[in-house]
Formats: C-alpha cells, structure tokens, sequence
C-alpha cells in the first residue's frame, strides 16, 4: 500500500518538473534525511503489512461467530490469547483481531485512493482554472460551487441504485466530493502563484499554457496539496462509513475502521472498551504517520529550498 | 472589487437556477418518495396527497411552479413530511441554531488553529512543534460521534455541570458541547494548513531578507509572514463554513439542537422534497457567498491577484 | 403571547382556588399516596412527529401526543380496555350498524368552547375529505361509515358521510355492514373531534402552539422541532380535578445510548427502547427501573415467492430448512436481549383473542430442527452435498438488522452451507427494492394497527400491499376473506396460521416487546397494554420518603 503511494506521488512528481533527475534525487535524499518522515513510512508499511498478512496469524476468521461468547462479549470478549481472540470480540462474537486485519485493508485503500483522486483531479482542475482566469476560470468555479451544495446523499443513493454495489463504486462516491475543497485551494494558491516573476518569464519566453501549469504551478502548489491530502486520508476513512450506511459501501461480513470505530463507540460507555481502543488505534497510528510522511515530503519537495 | 461583487451576484443567478433544476432531477430519479411506506397507501389516498402537493403535475410545471414561488413570493412551499410546519419555518428555526454554533466553532477552531499552526512554524521542529501537531493530528482522529458521547459522559453523567442536550435558545450551557464537538476537527486542520504554508513562507526569499535586515521576528510574522501564509488557510475556509453548517447532523443528532443539518439528512432520507429544496438553495446562497467573500480575501492579501 | 399570558393566568388561578383543600391535594385520590410538589414529566422521543394534528396524523410517536392533547369518544385503561372519552353511553342498533354516542355536557375546548356533536362529525368529515389529502384517509374507509370510500374517491361531498349530529350531545353513525367493533375504533386519532373555527382561522399551522385549540387533558404550550415540546394541563378538561401531572416534556433524542446516559444523568423519566442488548444488564442492576412488556410487533423474513427470487425458494424444503435452521433463542436471547419471543407464527403471542396455534416445529429442540433442516435441505438437492445455494439476503440499515442478519447468515452457512450475500440500504431505497421483489430473502416486520389477529393475518393474503414475498395460497385468501363477518373467526386465524407454517410462507423470527426505563417515582404507567397507548393524565409522581 505504502509503496503504491510513494510510486503514485513519485509518478506524479516525475511528470510535473522535468528538469532532470538530480533535483528530484535530492529531494529524496532529503526526504530520508528526515527522521520522523522515514519512521512514518515504516509505520505505514508495518500497517499495510499488518492489512496483507495479518490474517495468516489470525485465528478466526472475520465472518465467524463465537457462539460460546455470543451473548456474554462483556464479561467474556476481552483479549485473549487462550481462545484466539488477540483483540477480542466485537458485540457478535466475531473475532476482532480478524475484523481489524480486514477493516484496515479497506479503510487504508478508501484514504489513499480518495486523497490520490483529489490530489490529481482537484489540482489540476483549480490550477487550470486559476492560471486560464476570465471566464473559463469563473465557470469552472461555479460548477464548483454547484456540486459543494447538491445534496450529495441523492447523488450516492443513484450511484447505488443505477449502478449496483462494488468496491468500485464506492471509490467513485469518495472520489466525487473529494476534490472540489482541493480544487479551491490550489486555485486560490494559482491565482497568487501566477503572478509571480518566474511565471510571467516563461509566459514571454512562449512556453505553452498548459505547460507552464505542469511545470510551473503544480510544483509550487504541491506543499499546500500534501498537507491538505494527510487531511482528507482520515475524512475519507470515516466518510466510507457513511457512504455504507446508505448502502453504496462495504457490506457485512466486511468492515472498515469507520465502520469499527462507530460500532465500537456506542459500546464503549459499557465497558468493552477493547472494541473502540484497537480500531482507534490503527487509525491514530497511520495518521501520524501520514502525517509525518505528508511533513516530510513537504519539506523535501518545497522549491524554495533547492 | 464593486465589478467583481456585481458580476458575481449576476452569475449566481444562473447558477442557482442549474443548481434547483439539478436538484429537482435527481430527487424525483431517487427511488421512493416522501410518501413510500412499509404500508402502502390506497391508490385514492395517494392520489389526493398527490394532488395536493401538485406531485401530479409534470416535472416542468413543478419546477415552474416551485421556481415561481420562491422568486414571486419568497415561499419555499410545505415541508412534505412536517405536515404542520412549511419549509421557511423551518429553516427559520433550524438554521439560527446552526449558526450560532457555527459560527462560534468557527470562531473557536481559526483563533486556536491559526495560534497554534504559527507558534508550530516559528518553532520548527521544537517541542511546541511536536505539541502542536501531536493536538492536531489527535484532535482529528476522534471523530465528532465519538467526541460527542464522550462529552456527555463526563460533562452530564459524571460531573454534572451541562446539560446533555437541547439548546433553549442557545443559551450558554447548551452551546458548549457542541461548539467543543464541532471545531476541534476543523481547528485540527487549520492548524495544520497554517503549519505548513507559514513554513513555506518563512522560508521565501523576502522573508530571509527582513530577518537578514535584524528586523525583530515578532514583527517580521506579523507584519509580512501572516499574511502571505493566510492564503491557503482562507480557500480553507470558504467551504469549510458551508460544510459545517450541513456537516453538523452529528451534533445535531447527539445534543438535539435542532439545527439544520439534522433538518438536511433526514429530508433526504424522508424524500421531503420541499425542505431538501429549500436547504440546498440556502446552501447555494451561502456557498456563492463564501467563496466570493474568500476572492474578496484574495485581493486583499495579495493585490496583484486579478480575476 | 397572550393567550400564552392568558392560559398561565387561568392556571394560577385553577391553583388558587384549589388551595384550601391543601391536604387532599398531595394525596392520590385514589391510592392515598403521597404526592410529590414537582409533578412533571420528561420523556425521551426518538424522532420529531411529523403532524399533531389528529385527522392528518399516521405515527405512533405523534399519536403519544395526540392521546393527551384530544379525547375521542371513548378511551382505554391500563390494560386497553374501553372507557368512556367524551361519550358516556354508546349504543347500536340495526344489527351494529347504527351507533349512536351519548356525549357528555362538561366537555369543553381548551378555550373554553363546549364539545359538541358537531365537532365529531366535522372531524370526521375533515379525516375523509380529499382536500385534507390525509393519509389515513382509509382508516374512515376502514369503519365501514355510509359514503366514506365514495368521498375518499372524490366521488361524493365530504358533507354526506355517515355520521350526523341529532344535537349538540347525540353523534349517530350509519354503517355499510354491521361491525361489532366500531365503538373501539373511535379511539384512534382520526376519529377525534376538530374545532372548526380554529382550523379555518390558521390553516395548516393551526397545531402550533398558542393556535392549538384542543379537547384533551393537555394543552401544547411549546414546540421545537427535533428539540423538545411539552403540554402543560389543561383547566378546562372536564376531568382535569383527577389530573395530577402539570406539565409533560418530550424531548427528542435520536441515539439510543445517548438517551440512556441522559436517564442516568437525571434529565428523563422515562425512556424507551433501550439500546439493543442492555436489558439484562439493567435489570439486574436497576430491578425497579427497567421493564419490559409485550408490543404487538412481528419480526419475519420474507421468502422470494415470485421468479425473479432464488428457484430453490419454491421449494417448501428449502424455505423450511432455512427457517428451522435458524436458532431463535440465539437472536432473542444472545442477541437482542430484550426479552423478545422466539416466534414460530406470524401474529403476536399476546394479541387479544388470538388461540395461539399448535406449530409443530416450534415444540422441538433447536438439535431436532437443525437435523431435519440439514435432511431437508439434503432431499432439495442444494447446500452442503448439493448444488451451492447462495442467497441476497437484504436489509435496511439498522445495528440490529444487521446484527440479526449477520447472526442467520451464519447459521445458514455452517448448518446448511447456504451462503448469504447481505445487502443494506436506506429505508426508502429499501421498501422500493423490496416492493419490486428484487431479493431472495427480505427482513420485514409488521406492527398490529389494532389488537385483532387480522391485522397481522391479512398481510399474508395475496393482494396486500405490504406482502412483498408475494406469498400467496387460495386457502388463506378465502379463510381471510370469511374472518370479516365470520361469528368466530380466531377459528380461521388459527387455521391460517397453520398453513403458514406447513408451507413456510415466511420465517417468523420474533415478536416484539418494548423495553424501558422509567423513574421509580412515576405510577401509574400502563404495563399490559399491548399497543402501548399511555395517557399522562393516569400518570402522578409520588413524594420520595
């Protein structure tokens, strides 16, 4: 998971500042040089281990009940390791510790995919249109404005019933409202960005639009649209859960940390803590660690510091 | 600036208009309307209610008719659920609430997002920096609907200081929970966006040269840093306020406000087409509005942005 | 405000000149308990009522409300059976199919208005006219009235219905066939009376408060949607002397557990459904809080009978091995822990009059049934050994569908090696899918709209609207038919029954109890009325020791 993000990013970086290999050696010099970027990479990368493999050493499986604790999970489903459950049961009896093994694989694929789909779209849509202006730039925004107030829960509630349910579909719900907050910002960003001498040099030297906005802007662009991607991982994850509850979403026996925290909290004033503390705490972890992932390459990438 | 604030309103008309058509389209494609029921009405029954709610007119005689209305009138016709109440009551009680915690969320979530994002930059990689993304990067994995049982658990159950939900006409007790519940995601990440973008800043070429000057650091962030850095904390911040006045059916539902959020989910999940109209106009309105106040921002930062 | 300014003073002085019998006050008239000075009420709601107006209305939770605002002609106890309302004697004739109600002369509106004759027939004529395009519109058709089908249809003036006042104290119904039951349906909200002069005056917002004009032992003094509303007692009840409650407050808390932390927390007396599995716990540590009673509700799964359904369904093996393989004491008591009943028939155990019938397979063990499940379901050919069986097992979104569906899925699977593939959505995506029949197995459940076992039984015939399995025999249809006018029809209803359960027409699952928590300090609260109608004028709170 891990490295198909840093190869996605890595592509992406690729295309935009060809100006040859060695600035962008250096920023992956840079990068590792960082301490906290590099240890949260390895989190990242002990999470997604965990996501694959992590059902090997499980001992149940996600699906299946415990009848013997079905019924009495609070004086019985705590973690244990004699009966298998590493996390304990969830409030049917189901082995956690398998729950979570799954629930990461799905809620990890919704926070990358959701951010990649708003890193490229969003930022390519608002630099377009802040770099072009005039009007294009001002029907573009109002397009904009019109899908931030549509009630999106009709537009999910079509998406399922015209298109069925699969995991595809559910990478198209996120995907749809995900980027119109990072097309904002990059246009604002654009706007300020395109005035700016090295711009107005190229725009004499002829280079054309659109080049100028792969090489020029995005690139300067990238430090607000990384930290505004470690903020949209966790939006997703949790709005997953709500895209599920309509019924586009995962479906039972599957689950998602959104789905397992949810179930967990309205447990949680019971004492079967365990139930809300180990999802809770797979996602805290990858969210630091995409947090520090996210500061890292920040600092590696900013343009200022070449 | 006028030029832009009068092609933008005129814009808007448009927009809306494309806004309420699509709106209308996709309410009427969604299966089942608001008066689908596990039992279903006799077909003479139906007929009426229909008749009554002008449902059996075609499509473009109710988008007409409804358009008509709202501009002749200012009436945003019944709420097709609510049986007692029409949509403008409505939105006159729920969206004061909202509001009012809205906006103090707001207030709460820039003042102490904007304060700890700077205080983090300026101390790069210091311990205020690791304080500051250790509270912000915490504050945004408890989600609102885990943050919301948890404040009632120990403000009502075990201390017993608030009251664990309601809103009396927003009267200070009430209004607590809620604006806790409902900015510390959004101060999170405004603290974070700021982080960034003063790092950024701070490390530009002017920058360098007013410290390289001995101008005193206090004024060199608050005379040229802020600035600059507050733009993309401000693109932030358009969509941000609309979002949390439809984003907060979470604080609706755990503190029973009565806010407007709560008001839009459920009048899509009830096929209450008249409410879910009205709230997606007001949502246009406001969004239209934000986002030009925001491209008003703009020009004010940095004087060279043209539109 | 200032009918507001108005209606405190009147109470004021309702006080005053209460006051000097000021020991008899605290006592209960009846009971001689000792009463506490803070004689309010605080409920929890989990939704906003849509509509307090009584002909418009079709909720349960707008009906609580109705219950206390207006009084019909008669009423229930405790334990659900009739009471006069606002009648004091009713009487039929013409073989029970003229009614004609005696109203009593002390019956006044909350502003002072009498009740009369009148304002029955007007409400009733308003519940059936298409103008008023009420919902419950069927429910005048339902009483057999004289015209009521033809005014619903548009076809005759509302003003032709059958009922008429003969003057201001005397309401003669006519109906087209004789129904010995008519006197309890004038219960029901539709048929409470209207006050003319206050609809006209403020149109559809004629419920809000300060407009509302209301017969009953409250008056609604505030509302705010999905916040709070409450019903402060009302002087000019002609009972309010055997009143005790002052004030009741419904506030609307849509989360269950959140509810529950708010009854803890002090701020609820009263709060029902707990969240599901919570019972046991509470019971065990608050023995006089936490109750249960029955609730005419049934719980089912629906079989696909129709060809866009599983083939194997038509296979009355299959549909008995999936419905006997399931452990309903699992569900009930593993899962739900709200002291449910593990259901073998459709209509609820507790439904007055209802001969509870011998199905066989609910006598056995769980063992025995899971053994002739797996023949079953081995004979059909599908399964385990057999051809693969997987199944779209679809619900709308709830923790406790889904937990119930979880549960079965895997109860096919490890029994059987039937696979389910579960599916869920939102309510009204639901009954659509459902109503096309685009499932194999559908979660369903049905609520009594009255305490007769036909309001369940009658889902099962071929043409009801809510049989979405579209389970059909011609048997049942005729039994259902002939139960209308039948002398004694439970005959039929147990027969029915059987034939359900011979045929596996669907999976009864459980049936319903309504689980709650409520202050000790609170009597008075009905526990054996099934269709859980509490009237806050039979509440009072006691004085704590």
């Amino acid at each position: 998971m891990v490295l198909v993000t840093g190869n996605a990013t890595a592509e992406a970086l690729r295309e935009a500042p060809v100006k040859g290999r060695s600035l962008w050696q250096d920023a992956r010099a840079r990068f590792f040089r960082n301490r906290a970027a590099v240890g949260g990479l390895i989190v990242l990368a002990l999470v997604s281990l965990f996501a694959i493999f992590g059902q090997s050493f499980a001992a149940w499986s996600n699906e299946d009940i415990d009848w013997a604790l079905l019924g009495n999970v609070e004086t019985q489903g705590m973690p244990s390791f004699a009966n298998g459950h590493y996390f304990g049961v969830d409030e049917l009896g189901r082995d956690l510790y398998a729950r979570v093994v799954q629930g990461t694989q799905v809620s990890l694929m919704v926070g990358v995919i959701g951010a990649l789909i708003a890193v490229f779209f969003g930022t390519l849509y608002g630099a377009i249109a802040g770099y072009v202006g005039g009007r294009v730039d001002s029907i573009m925004m109002r397009f904009v404005d019109i899908l931030m107030a549509i009630p999106y829960m009709f537009v999910l509630i079509l998406l399922l019933v015209v298109f069925g349910r699969s995991l595809f579909m559910l990478f198209v719900g996120i995907g749809l409202f995900s980027w119109m907050d990072m097309s904002r910002i990059a246009r604002g960003q654009t706007l300020s960005i395109k005035n700016k001498e090295f711009v107005e040099a190229a725009i004499a030297t002829g280079v054309p639009t659109f080049t100028i906005i792969l090489r020029h802007i995005v690139p300067n662009l990238l430090g607000v649209v990384i930290v505004y991607a470690t903020l949209l991982v966790p939006n997703m994850i949790l709005y997953e859960s709500f895209i599920s509850f309509l019924g586009l979403g995962v479906q039972e026996p599957n689950t998602s940390w959104g789905a397992l925290i949810n179930d967990g909290a309205s447990q949680m004033q019971y004492g079967t803590l365990w139930q809300i503390g180990f999802p809770l705490f797979f996602f805290v972890v990858t969210l630091f660690a995409f947090f520090f992932v996210g500061d890292g390459l920040r600092d590696a990438l900013d343009p200022k510091d070449r | 600036m006028i030029n832009l604030i009068l092609r933008r309103l005129f814009v808007a008309i448009p927009t809306l208009l494309i806004l309420i058509i699509a709106t209308f389209l996709l309410m009427y494609a969604a299966p089942g309307g608001p008066f689908t029921t596990e039992r279903p009405l006799p077909p003479e029954v139906l007929a009426n209610i229909e008749a009554k709610y002008g449902l059996d007119q075609p499509l473009y005689v109710q988008i007409t008719r409804y358009i008509t209305n709202v501009v002749t009138q200012f009436d945003f016709g019944p709420s097709f659920i609510y049986k007692d109440q029409d949509v403008n009551d409505i939105i006159a009680q729920g969206f004061p609430v909202t509001l009012t915690y809205g906006v103090w969320s707001f207030v709460v979530a820039v003042i102490v997002g904007v304060t700890l994002g700077v205080a983090a930059a300026v101390y790069h990689n210091s311990w205020l920096d690791y304080l500051a993304v250790g509270v912000s990067v915490g504050a945004q994995v408890l989600p609102n609907f885990v943050m919301a049982p948890i404040l009632v658990l120990i403000f009502t159950l075990w201390l017993g200081w608030l009251p664990g939900g309601g809103w009396q006409g927003g009267s200070w007790p009430y209004v607590i929970m809620p604006v806790i519940a409902l900015s510390t995601s959004f101060m999170a990440s405004i603290a974070r966006i700021t982080r960034s973008s003063m790092l950024e800043v701070l490390n530009a070429n002017f920058i360098r040269t007013a410290r390289a000057k001995g101008l005193p650091m206090r004024r060199v962030i608050f005379r040229h840093a802020l600035k600059p850095a507050m733009l993309p904390v401000i693109s932030y911040l358009g969509p941000t306020f609309v979002g949390m006045i439809t984003g907060s059916v979470v604080i609706d539902v755990y503190f029973s406000t009565g806010g407007i959020g709560q008001f839009f989910v459920n009048s899509a999940l009830n096929r209450d087409y008249g409410v879910m109209m009205g709230i997606t106009i007001l949502m246009g309105v406001l969004t239209v509005l934000l986002n030009l106040m925001v491209d008003i921002l703009y020009a004010w930062i940095d004087p060279k942005i043209r539109y | 405000m200032n009918i507001k300014t108005a209606f405190a003073l009147t109470l004021t002085a309702a006080f005053l000149s209460t006051t000097a019998p000021l020991l008899a006050e605290t006592m209960h008239p009846v009971t001689g308990e000792k009463l506490s000075d803070n004689q309010t009420l605080t409920y929890r709601l989990l939704d906003q009522f849509p509509t307090l107006d009584p002909q418009l209305n079709e909720e349960t939770s707008g009906f609580h409300v109705i219950r206390d605002l207006f009084e019909g002609l008669l009423s229930q106890d405790e334990n659900g059976n009739l009471i006069p309302g606002v009648a004091t004697e009713w009487a039929a004739s013409n073989g029970n199919t003229t009614w004609t109600f005696t109203l009593r002369e002390d019956a006044k509106w909350s502003n002072g208005d009498p009740v009369t004759a009148g304002d029955f027939v007007y409400g009733w004529q308003r519940a059936a006219d298409p103008a008023t395009a009420s919902p419950y519109a069927w429910y005048v058709e339902l009483t057999s009235m004289v015209n009521a089908a033809e005014i619903i249809a548009g076809d005759m003036d509302p003003s032709t219905l059958g009922v008429k006042a003969l003057d201001d104290y005397t309401l003669e119904v006519s109906l087209t066939q004789p129904l010995p039951y008519f006197p309890a349906m004038t219960t029901y909200g539709t048929l409470f009376p209207a006050h003319q002069a206050t609809i006209e005056e403020h149109g559809s917002e004629w419920t809000a408060p300060g407009n509302i004009v209301s017969n009953g032992a409250f008056v609604l003094t505030e509302l705010k949607l999905n916040e709070f509303h409450t019903r402060e007692k009302n002087p000019m009840y002609w009972d309010a002397d055997n009143v005790i409650l002052e004030k009741v407050t419904g506030l609307i808390i849509n989360d269950a557990n959140q509810a529950l932390t708010r009854y803890f927390a002090g701020e609820l007396d009263y709060m029902d459904d707990l969240p599901p599995g919570r019972l046991p716990s509470l019971q065990a540590d608050y023995p006089d809080e936490a109750f249960v009673v029955p609730r005419l509700c049934s719980y089912y799964y629906a079989f696909n009978h129709t060809d866009t359904g599983h083939p194997a369904l038509q296979d009355e093996r299959v549909r008995e091995a999936l419905s006997m393989s399931i452990d309903r004491d699992v569900i009930t008591q593993n899962v739900l822990k709200g002291g449910q009943l593990a259901a073998y028939n459709f209509t609820h155990a507790a439904t007055a009059g209802f001969e509870m019938p011998e199905i066989e397979y609910g006598t056995w063990s769980q063992a025995e049934r899971d053994a002739k499940a797996k023949e079953l379901m081995a004979d059909a050919g599908w399964g385990t050994g057999g051809e693969p069986l997987n199944l779209k097992l679809i619900y709308n979104t709830s923790e406790s569908h889904k937990a119930i569906a979880t549960v079965v899925s895997q109860m096919w699977r490890q029994k059987l090696g039937v696979t389910t593939e579960l599916a869920n959505f939102e309510w009204k995506t639901y009954l659509e899918i459902r109503g096309n029949q685009e499932f194999d197995i559908g979660r369903s459940a049905w609520c009594g709209d009255y305490n007769e076992a036909s309001t369940f039984l009658d889902l099962v015939t071929t043409t009801h609207g809510a049989n979405d399995g579209k389970y059909s025999n011609a048997r049942v249809d005729e039994l259902m038919a002939a139960s209308k006018t039948a002398e004694n029809p439970q005959e039929m209803y147990t027969e029915v029954e059987q034939i359900l359960a011979d045929e596996m027409g669907i999976a009864p699952i459980y049936h319903y109890t309504q689980s709650f928590m409520k202050k000790p300090d609170i009597k008075g609260w009905p526990l054996n009325n099934v269709e859980n109608n509490w009237y806050s004028k039979n509440h009072y709170r006691v004085a704590s020791e």
